[in-house]
């Protein structure tokens, strides 16, 4: 066991310096940086002064050494924008978004496994093929789109929830949050549906697929014929069953939630790390473009790694082979 | 040999089945499986419609959006089936600039349906030939690129879009590269799955053993084998394609103002909805809903019909 | 033992599958019966319906499959048309099933105590630490040892037999009137075969309970049953004493399966086997479904034999030319 986490550990680390190199190189390298990220009305003198300062003058090797131990101190820049370190401006929009990762994904666990429990055990139903028309058009549409349309009806036509904002915000333990004021949850509300719209086809799918396969199987069977309600034959054999796969892709999913936070965040203009790197890209902030960049790939390679240790915790047969093996 | 035999014994189990209509090419049974959702048809057909209108765009359109002679801003946010200054009716109504909205989602769609399918093909031809050599060569070739495919699909593909965009900039040539790069692994994987099985077979041992050339195994023996898993991913990933292009233009970071995508019309509409003009990002909206939705029924089918394991 | 009322009744039951590509009658028109306290012992080829027969008894035919016809007495009460509730309360109290592959029939996830209290919670209203010595009892009866650590494991760490037996206990737990075994010991090791089969049998003659032995394997039958029945295509195609069938087979099909049992008797010769396959259910032939592969077999083999008693009246058999004075 421990010997696999030291490995993933290590292809972790390997994933994050290679992935350092690549937008070094993506934002640095391509086009002159000095034009970046030195202002235009600077003078040949300070022009000069600012590339030695900056170490443009230094050769590629040299300098991605720099930006690498600039890095591991905490420095990834200074915003152009904001004139405020990249790393701090960050990190002060990530409650925001995990914030909304968090809500889409309850969401989809929610709402997901339920409808996808329910259109596994009577795949004939109306009820289930709405259920699965529903999470076709889950897939199909693009979260932009979604977005709009509920802001429509919602905030425009039918004027119930706010399009847009985080609301009011209390703090719980230092950070601003929105889901324990009124106002802010009505705000979190529509965010939230839109983020988890394909999480959630995702799930009615992994779920109606699993249940499909494990009410097939002997064990459900055999528990029907010791006379079980059926009840608890669902909840429990079925359920308990799927749940861990389920879980584990939706974990995984995390971080594209995370991902597409961007397009969300954009819509409702929802003032996380999505919103902010979106600005940045069409500011030509590429301070903070670097910074997130690299705090997003960490974070993904943190979560898949948390993902498979639980799920090798969570299921007895895989616990067992790592005991024996 | 062994193809042949397979034929025969494919044949001897349709002339037993007892409902199996006989005297079919595989082609045509194909179409008949395929045409027994109707679902699917309907998608078929709106696809081949919009395909039709994307290439027509420059000659059915009612006007030229672009042409700066005929637009007048004083057009501009006409509701659906008012007459403009030249006297055409804007039947879905014009948008911010006085363009009739419905030569605007033609020439959208043109863009769209261009970049997604020339984005897709660049990408398959990639994914193939990387696929086949992976699963061809194998050994550490196959490690390599299949640590590459692995390492970017644990990555969602907008946020690789978001790096290459955050880099290249705006354009067309930098997005149709970004949804390349983002669609690649996809192809490439699923070919070498399949290569990989149909590679333990006999006769391409057989085809290696009678000193066939490398190309001619992979492409007259392999290939075919893996053609039906790469239609389907191919129309599933099309329909990705054009919705992460719409998505990136939508967000501003994708295509330039001057070729307007469905995308960027539905975000140049989104700040006029909340005043109600609800025509200028809704119409593009719907006609890209169309078009992805379309693709998915198609491939959803497709992937019933051509998938062994469910092959009745 | 004989009593009035045999514990089970099946009258010309139906079973089909309703699919795609046509009607599959799985089971199609089979009557027997199970006195209490009898071991009867239902033998076939795979695809000749026995194992669709106990589903069909216990209620528990999946879709597409329907019971499309006749009558099952369970202890004189027609549960044919029962309600699910009904059913589900004699499943596992009364009428109780053990599973082809031991492997399967536990659930993975599952602790071996959460699945055997739960079958007990399922019947009597008990606390948890009643049904929890129950299940602890069931197992030390079945031949595992240590069975309150054991009950603490997942099934993954048994062994197939350990599990078949665990599936015995539950089985046991109600004390059943009526027990359908689908080949239970078919996925395990000989020597494995031979205690299951033992304990099976001797935990049935201490209870009184009724058994139906489905089996592929006449050997098996032979030294178990009571009575047996011989399935083939859906229909039952000679049933009788264990020693009438075995001793004086009928049926050309019967007389082919003990052909092909290798036996003491007969050492140094070839065993005989039958040829040719067992018919698709989708298509079958017309007539007798055996006739393609008979010896026997004439043109009046294209219809329908009806059931016969040309030797004894209770050794019946489906068959225009059954080996009447042929045998022994």
């Amino acid at each position: 066991m421990s010997v696999y986490i030291i490995r993933r550990l290590l292809q972790a680390v390997l994933v994050v310096a290679a992935m350092s190199v690549l937008v070094f190189a993506g934002v640095f390298m391509i086009g002159d940086p000095a034009d970046i990220l030195i202002s235009d009305d600077a003078d040949q003198a300070e022009r000069q002064r600012l590339i030695e300062s900056l170490g443009l003058d230094l050769p590629v090797h040299m300098q991605y050494l720099r930006f690498l131990a600039k890095a591991l101190q905490g420095d990834l820049g200074t915003s152009f924008v904001f004139n405020e370190p990249a790393l701090l401006l960050i990190l002060d929009r990530m409650p925001a978004t995990l914030e909304l990762a968090f809500s889409a994904l309850l969401l989809a666990v929610v709402f997901g496994i339920p409808l996808g429990m329910w259109a596994g055990l009577k795949p004939d139903s109306l009820a289930s093929k709405s259920i699965m028309a529903g999470s076709i058009l889950g897939f199909s549409l693009p979260t932009f789109w979604v977005g709009i349309m509920i802001i429509m009806i919602f905030a425009v036509m039918l004027g119930w929830l706010p399009s847009g904002g985080r609301g009011t915000t209390r703090e719980l333990f230092g950070i601003d949050v929105s889901f324990l004021t009124v106002d802010g949850l009505l705000h979190l509300v529509l965010p939230a549906v839109n983020l988890a719209l394909l999480k959630i086809s995702l799930a009615v799918r992994l779920t109606r697929a699993g249940t499909r396969e494990v009410i097939h199987q002997d064990y459900v069977k055999f528990a029907r014929a010791k006379g079980l309600h059926p009840r608890r034959i669902v909840l429990v054999h079925v359920l308990k069953n799927i749940l861990i796969p389920v879980i584990t892709v939706l974990g995984l999913e995390f971080g594209s939630l995370i991902a597409f936070s961007v397009v969300t965040e954009t819509v409702f203009a929802w003032p996380g790390m999505g919103k902010l790197i979106i600005d940045s890209i069409n500011q030509l902030d590429r301070p903070v473009v670097v910074a997130y960049l690299m705090i997003t790939v960490c974070m993904f390679i943190v979560i898949n790694l948390i993902v498979d240790l639980l799920y090798s915790l969570l299921d007895p047969r895989v616990r067992l082979q790592d005991v024996k093996g | 040999m062994t193809a042949t035999a397979d034929v025969k014994e494919l044949k001897g189990v349709a002339a037993e089945a007892p409902l199996a209509v006989k005297d079919q090419t595989p082609f045509r049974r194909f179409l008949s499986d395929f045409a027994e959702s109707k679902v699917a048809v309907a998608g078929f057909f709106g696809f081949l419609i919009i395909v039709l209108i994307a290439i027509l765009a420059p000659w059915i359109s009612p006007t030229n959006p672009y042409d700066l002679a005929t637009v007048d801003i004083l057009d501009s946010r006409l509701p659906p089936g008012e007459s403009m200054m030249t006297g055409t009716v804007a039947w879905l109504g014009t948008d911010g600039l006085g363009r009739d909205m419905v030569s605007a989602m033609f020439y959208g769609l043109r863009i769209s349906l261009g970049v997604g399918a020339a984005s897709g093909l660049v990408a398959l031809c990639i994914g193939v030939c990387v696929g086949l050599a992976s699963a061809y060569f194998g050994g550490r070739v196959d490690t390599v690129i299949m640590r590459i495919v692995d390492l970017q699909l644990s990555f969602p593909a907008i946020l690789i879009a978001l790096v290459l965009l955050a880099t290249l900039g705006k354009g067309v040539d930098k997005i149709i590269i970004a949804l390349i790069v983002v669609q690649w692994a996809y192809y490439a994987r699923t070919v070498r799955g399949s290569a990989l099985v149909e590679r333990s077979k006999e006769y391409v041992e057989a085809a290696m053993c009678l000193g066939l050339s490398h190309n001619r195994v992979v492409f007259r023996h392999l290939l075919p084998n893996v053609m039906p898993p790469l239609i389907v991913v191919g129309t599933v990933q099309v329909a990705h394609a054009i919705a992460l292009e719409a998505t990136l233009s939508f967000l501003g970071i994708g295509l330039p103002v001057t070729e307007p995508s469905l995308g960027l019309l539905i975000s140049n509409g989104f700040e006029y909805m909340m005043s109600g003009k609800y025509w200028i990002s809704i119409f593009p909206g719907v006609a890209l809903l169309v078009t992805i939705v379309s693709i998915n029924l198609v491939g959803d089918r497709l992937r019933d019909v051509l998938n062994p394991r469910l092959a009745r | 033992m004989a009593s009035n009322t045999p514990t089970l009744l099946v009258e010309d039951l139906k079973t089909y599958f309703y699919t795609k590509a046509g009607v599959a009658k799985a089971v199609d028109g089979v009557s027997f019966s199970v006195a209490k306290g009898e071991v009867l012992g239902l033998v076939g080829e795979s695809g000749s319906g026995k194992t669709v027969t106990g589903f069909s008894i216990i209620g528990l035919v999946d879709p597409p499959g329907k019971v499309a016809g006749g009558r099952i007495l369970f202890n004189g009460e027609d549960i044919t048309g029962a309600s699910e509730e009904r059913m589900r309360r004699l499943r596992g109290s009364r009428i109780a099933m053990i599973f082809q592959d031991p492997m399967m029939t536990l659930n993975p996830v599952l602790r071996i105590d959460t699945q055997m209290i739960e079958a007990v919670q399922a019947h009597d209203k008990v606390d948890r630490k009643t049904a929890f010595e129950r299940s602890r009892d069931a197992l030390g009866q079945v031949g595992i040892p240590s069975p309150e650590e054991r009950l603490k494991a997942y099934p993954h760490q048994f062994s197939g037999g350990m599990r078949q037996r665990v599936a015995i206990a539950i089985a046991l737990l109600h004390k059943p009137d009526l027990i359908i075994a689908d080949e239970p010991t078919t996925a395990l090791d000989v020597t494995i075969q031979g205690q299951i089969l033992y304990e099976v049998q001797k935990l049935c003659r201490e209870r009184g309970m009724s058994l139906i032995w489905i089996t592929h394997d006449l050997a098996v039958v032979a030294g178990l049953a009571d009575a047996i029945c011989v399935m083939y295509a859906g229909r039952i195609v000679e049933t009788g004493a264990i020693a009438q069938v075995i001793d004086q087979p009928l049926h050309p099909y019967t007389h082919g399966l003990i052909g092909s049992v290798p036996s003491h008797n007969r050492r140094g010769q070839p065993l005989a086997q039958i040829p040719g396959m067992a018919p698709s259910l989708l298509n079958m032939p017309q007539g007798c479904a055996f006739h393609p592969r008979c010896p026997r077999a004439d043109a009046k083999c294209l219809e329908i034999p009806g059931v016969t008693t040309p030797r004894q009246p209770d050794h019946r058999v489906r068959c225009f030319h059954p080996h009447a004075g042929a045998a022994a």
